[in-house]
């Protein structure tokens, strides 16, 4: 009994056996993905995990001139309350002067496009080889350029939290937030 | 290994060649499970090997993903479990899975053994890969038991408690051995570390026994539904593609209906007073082991004294072992038996009783209907065996397989 649709073989042309063992491997092969997804998706972050992926802060108490560390994603989050002096300072930096070009207005944008430049918040982790730079707590050493220095190995960061000197290759990193009032900002 | 069978095979492929000259695994693979000759009239239950071999892989790749992310320690173990269950991905999955796997593991383990018993599979010159079996068959019991106390529930606490009291019957040092067990004077944080270790290292364990316990079968081959030997090719067909197919779809069954338990009855199984953290201060109403454990469990309930109990309860795995030798009758499978083929329903009969007595309190009928059971156990492998070897009149053996299979088809 030859079914028109599969053909007996021969000549090139697909057989019976043939179409059975692709459509046979092709099921197999859904199956094995299916049966692998669980155990691959299981080391993704769990939802305790991904709760804390994101924190909200309150910097109403935090005054002009003073700065938070807050732990972010198992990191430190610097949070500075900058003076207007410290803002004027990183206006007026040149980008050609620059290893990472960026300018500081683009540095303090949340999300929402809007722009406060009072409020400079960093991710507090040395783009070189990963140390917490000095220059968040009262006392701290903040560097030749008065903003942070990492004792590692000497990187230098300004006003805005961009590398001026020393190893680091990149700007201490800005991340993901969202001013949800004047007073709260949802960072990540 | 090549070099001493024969002349080598040739393999087409460069690459598969240079290797299989430095180490055959090739050859191996193909001699064992591809043209290996195998009897041609298995019915299903020769699948449950098969079966089993995939649930021990399942167990281990369940296990190692939870133990990824199982805190052993008394605080943390209960809610790590929980945090599993609802935090992480896909977590609830395979936690059942390892759960429900535990159970079909059993299961299957079950039916081989049945099978075992029925086809006269652990008589000469089968012995050792009988022995081999039930040493399997105990390591699985101490990794199962082991793994249920690591949720840290009421049952994994009080479960573990009586157990491991059981060994303060041995006269004289019984305690300290309990206390060496425990590694303090109850169980406690020292008790659980020790045995998610062991529970990790088991597995691995029985895998290497399950190697052994392949080759000493590959030696002679399978037994087969008649008993009889093989007596050449025309009574046997290549294992690929006959059994690896067929072993196939038989998995595929036995995975529909574990998948089944899994997604639709996951806590059908067990003991609803495990979702209750343990307290070492409040003892449950019932203390209940999980199903596989309950024929054991009335055994050892059923002899009154403490001592005596325990004895028929590793007894009654002992007298497994001695199985080769207490069965006297020459002919292999029941097939041919028309006396003992009863008695062996019998006794599965009889184990399913002494399961649903190990799952009631011993109250009321419960105990002599567990005593009954239990005389019925060691009569079977005691006396009925040895005895009805001698003087049972087995049935005419078939001269051949191909000739049995060519009769029925005619």
């Amino acid at each position: 009994m030859a079914s028109p649709s599969i053909p007996a073989g021969g000549h090139g042309e697909p057989s019976r056996r043939d179409f059975l063992m692709v459509a046979t491997g092709a099921l197999g092969a859904v199956g094995t993905i299916a049966v692998a997804w669980p155990f691959i998706n299981n080391l993704n972050p769990a939802a305790d995990t991904l709760a804390l992926s994101t924190v909200e802060v309150n910097v109403q108490p935090i005054q002009v001139g003073q700065a938070v560390t807050v732990k972010w994603r198992g990191k430190p989050l610097f949070i500075r309350h900058r003076t207007p002096e410290e803002i004027k300072t990183a206006e007026a930096v040149p980008l050609s002067e620059l290893r990472d070009p960026q300018t500081d207005n683009s540095r303090v944008t949340d999300t929402a496009k809007k722009v406060r430049p009072e409020w400079l918040i960093m991710i507090g982790v040395c783009t070189h080889l990963g140390c917490v730079p000095l220059g968040n707590k009262p006392g701290d050493p903040k560097g030749p350029y008065d903003g942070w220095f990492c004792p590692c190995h000497g990187s230098a960061y300004d006003t805005s939290g961009r590398i001026r000197q020393g190893p680091a290759p990149k700007n201490l990193e800005i991340p993901p937030y969202l001013f949800t009032s004047d007073t709260l900002v949802r960072v990540g | 290994m090549a070099s001493t069978h024969g002349t080598p095979p040739v393999f087409d492929n460069k690459v598969i060649a240079w290797i299989d000259h430095r180490l055959p695994i090739f050859s191996y693979l193909e001699k064992e499970y591809h043209t290996f000759p195998t009897p041609r009239n298995f019915n299903y239950f020769w699948n449950f090997g098969a079966i089993a071999t995939v649930m021990l892989v399942v167990m281990i790749a369940t296990g190692i993903v939870l133990a990824t992310n199982y805190t052993p320690h008394v605080t943390m173990a209960f809610d790590s479990v929980e945090r599993i269950m609802r935090d992480v991905p896909s977590g609830w999955l395979i936690r059942y899975l390892h759960m429900n796997g535990a159970s079909f593991f059993f299961i299957a383990v079950y039916i081989h053994i049945f099978r075992g018993l029925y086809y006269g599979s652990y008589k000469a010159p089968r012995e050792l890969l009988w022995i081999l079996g039930v040493i399997i068959l105990l390591l699985m019991m101490a990794t199962a038991f082991m793994g249920y106390v690591l949720p840290w529930g009421q049952m994994s606490f009080w479960g573990a408690t009586v157990i491991t009291n059981l060994f303060s019957a041995i006269p004289v040092v019984g305690q300290s051995i309990v206390d060496w067990l425990w590694g303090g004077f109850a169980i406690d944080n020292p008790t659980l570390n020790r045995f998610y270790a062991l529970h990790y290292l088991l597995p691995f364990v029985i895998v290497g026994v399950v190697a052994l316990h392949v080759v000493a079968l590959h030696v002679h081959g399978s037994n087969n539904p008649l008993g009889i030997d093989t007596k050449g090719p025309q009574d046997t067909v290549p294992f690929h593609p006959y059994y690896t197919m067929k072993d196939g779809f038989g998995v595929a069954v036995f995975l529909m209906v574990y998948a089944g338990f899994t997604f639709f009855a996951p806590n059908f199984m067990g003991d609803p007073a495990n979702y209750i953290p343990a307290n070492p201060l409040v003892t449950p109403t019932h203390i209940v082991p999980e199903w596989y454990f309950l024929p054991f469990y009335a055994i050892l309930r059923a002899i009154p004294d403490k001592l005596g109990g325990v004895i028929a309860m590793f007894g009654s795995i002992g007298v497994l072992f001695l199985l080769p030798w207490l069965d006297t009758s020459r002919v292999r499978s029941c097939t041919f038996r028309p006396i003992y083929k009863w008695f062996v329903f019998v006794l599965v009969i009889d184990v399913v009783v002494l399961g649903f007595c190990g799952a009631h309190p011993p109250e009321g009928f419960w105990v002599p209907l567990a005593q009954l059971g239990t005389l019925y156990y060691f009569f079977h492998f005691l006396i009925l065996l040895p005895i009805l070897g001698k003087i049972e009149r087995p049935l005419p053996l078939p001269p051949s397989i191909a000739e049995s299979v060519l009769k029925k088809a005619a």
